[in-house]
């Protein structure tokens, strides 16, 4: 596995990824979800809220890296504010 | 109305042909001819291209490695597609759409951001350089197409065909392999012919994962540029030699691609 | 159709998921593992953040090329689509005549890719092709191996060449699938050519064609081999794609890092696209179902 280059930042980035998609799972298990729209112009599931979330996120993370000297942090915190809203009201 | 048609037609087709019967009248003529003279036939017709790549096992070992790998593909990606779009297009479950979704996103992926760690990844499981790799690595395009092809045959085979099969006391198997299989034959038909092609077309990956056993004949190919100039001949020849397994599969699954593009999915 | 609910499913879509997540998801995750570290070897590598990203997001070769992509994509689409349409629509519908042509209009798609390179190459050299050669003979000044602009028009024709046959092809079936009985109801009402196509043929094909597009689109935009094969991304930079700045860095200079961030804003523009073609795809098949359940 070494050739795979793991990193402490890296690999605790998937654990989380992991980890959103295996509560998802379980929470859709449990308690399956119905399609709805809210804020967003598309009927979306809960799963479609995560995924545009974490799109959107990431192109945020890349605007703010790549085109202003915001620190990286602020951008997560705001990308995760960002997710959770999307989650609950999108 | 309709002459204006067939002029267009036949415009358009000549449009495809003229740049493959040039690559075909190069392959017929030596390279003091190509560089010497020109003409749009050859002066001096000679089989002597041809002859270098029959009689050179490395450059026909090239075709029966692509050859060999493509079919490998083909069957891979039909053995796990067939069930995975047989539960697509019957059930729900949880994260379907998703995993649909994900499957094609992989069809869309640059094969040039994945080059490096797919070196990394089969020679660390020791497959580089061998027919598996190339026909495991060409499934990550395959396999998504063929779910998504044969889920729409499937999804056209209305529900009570089964119902009515396991009521008859056939087991899963039995009336996958029995009724189920020869009701989507074109499909399959289509699912082969996709896979064959994107695998055979594919380059930048199967020369990455290969060096000497199973090198594709496309790679083979840009030895005949070498110090003295291209080699133009050889090169015209070794790629008519290309065309040719292409032609055959599209002239066996020709109805059935047609029908294959009718529902909208390749 | 009513599908059940069953979980059990999941046992059947196994094999796939495993075999597609072992070349891809291993690859991915070394890709983001690359993306944030400065790689000398095996054994020396450093962690920098997101230094990498902030470099090739900056780098001007880098938006020149995605720009260059941008607009090939763009000009490739836009000569494609039209003609692909024009094609399905003069395709001969029956007989010996209609399979013949299919067969013609499927050969550039089984042609490896790096042929097609080669057929262009010896098809449009001056010295010994012969479209060069036409061209040349009529007086126009024509070498796409010196000047920029013949390259980037050579590219394009040999695409427009290899791929408007999957969009003919595509909107051919979409065509065959309008029952006669809507043609007929149009010769009654005296319906021109133009308005049959545009009431009755198009909308058909609005199914086909944005999976045409969707195809077309990310496939030239991860375009490697012909270019390469034809032009090697010259003269100069005037036809390196995405692919081959990315291959150029990573294997050429093995500059693993940056090519590792930029593999990955490559990689989050095609899931954006991918994406927003499927939410469209799938609006629409809601919309069709919607249709059908009003009409009984």
């Amino acid at each position: 596995m070494s050739w795979m280059a793991w990193t402490l930042p890296t690999a605790v980035f998937f654990a989380v990824i992991a980890t959103i998609l295996v509560s998802m799972t379980v929470w859709e298990i449990r308690s399956p979800c119905i399609e709805r729209k809210g804020l967003l112009p598309i009927a979306t599931t809960r799963g479609d809220r995560l995924f545009i979330g974490l799109l959107s996120s990431a192109f945020f993370h890349l605007y703010i890296v790549g085109f202003t000297t915001i620190n990286i942090w602020v951008a997560l915190v705001l990308s995760i504010i960002w997710l959770i809203s999307v989650m609950r009201w999108g | 109305m309709s002459r204006r048609k067939n002029v267009g037609i036949w415009a358009y087709s000549v449009f495809v042909l003229l740049p493959v019967y040039w690559l075909i009248n190069m392959s017929f003529k030596s390279n003091e001819e190509i560089l010497g003279t020109f003409s749009m036939w050859p002066q001096q017709f000679t089989w002597a291209n041809y002859q270098v790549i029959f009689t050179d096992p490395s450059w026909y070992n090239g075709y029966f490695n692509s050859i060999y790998y493509v079919v490998l593909n083909s069957i891979i990606t039909l053995l796990v597609a067939l069930p995975a779009a047989y539960a697509f297009s019957r059930y729900k479950f949880v994260g379907d759409k998703h995993l649909f979704f994900w499957l094609l996103t992989n069809r869309m992926a640059p094969p040039a951001v994945f080059l490096l760690p797919f070196f990394q990844l089969y020679s660390s499981v020791g497959l580089f350089d061998t027919h598996i790799a190339v026909a495991l690595a060409h499934c990550l395009f395959s396999v998504p197409l063929a779910v998504w092809i044969l889920e729409g045959f499937m999804s056209s085979v209305p529900r009570e065909i089964d119902e009515t099969a396991f009521i008859d006391g056939y087991s899963f198997p039995r009336f996958f392999i029995r009724i189920f299989l020869p009701l989507i034959s074109s499909g399959i038909g289509v699912t082969v012919f996709f896979s064959f092609m994107f695998s055979w077309v594919e380059l930048l990956l199967a020369r990455t994962l290969t060096s000497v056993e199973a090198k594709p004949i496309a790679a083979i190919m840009t030895r005949t540029i070498g110090a003295s100039g291209v080699d133009w001949g050889v090169l015209a020849a070794a790629g008519v030699l290309t065309i040719i397994p292409g032609i055959l599969v599209i002239y066996f699954v020709r109805n059935h691609v047609a029908k294959g593009f009718a529902l909208g999915r390749v | 159709m009513n599908k059940t609910q069953n979980n059990k499913a999941w046992f059947l879509v196994l094999p796939v998921f495993l075999l597609v997540a072992f070349s891809a998801i291993i690859p991915l995750m070394t890709v983001v593992n690359y993306s944030v570290q400065d790689i000398f070897d095996q054994n020396n590598a450093y962690f920098v953040g997101v230094e990498w990203y902030r470099e090739v997001l900056q780098d001007p070769r880098l938006q020149d090329s995605l720009l260059r992509q941008f607009m090939y994509s763009g000009s490739v689409l836009a000569i494609e689509i039209p003609l692909g349409i024009a094609v399905a629509l003069m395709m001969p519908t029956r007989g010996a005549m209609a399979s013949l042509t299919l067969i013609v209009l499927a050969i550039p798609l089984l042609i490896p890719w790096n042929v097609v390179g080669t057929i262009w190459q010896i098809f449009a050299r001056a010295d010994i092709g012969l479209l060069g050669y036409v061209i040349n003979g009529m007086g126009i000044d024509y070498n796409y191996a010196n000047n920029a602009v013949d390259a980037w028009l050579t590219v394009v024709l040999m695409d427009v060449w290899h791929w408007t046959s999957l969009i003919a092809l595509l909107c051919y079936s979409g065509l065959r699938a309008i029952p006669d009985a809507y043609y007929q109801a149009a010769r009654i009402d005296r319906a021109s050519n133009w308005a049959i196509f545009k009431y009755i043929q198009l909308p058909k094909l609005k199914g086909v064609l944005i999976i045409g597009i969707l195809l077309r689109f990310m496939d030239s935009f991860m375009i490697y081999t012909e270019p390469f094969v034809l032009t090697g991304g010259g003269p100069g930079n005037s036809t390196t794609f995405l692919s081959q700045t990315l291959t150029k860095m990573a294997i050429g200079q093995f500059d693993i890092g940056p090519a590792a961030a930029f593999s990955m804003i490559y990689f989050l523009i095609v899931l954006l696209v991918s994406w927003l073609f499927f939410t469209t795809i799938s609006q629409l098949d809601k919309d069709k179902t919607k249709e059908i359940s009003h009409e009984s």
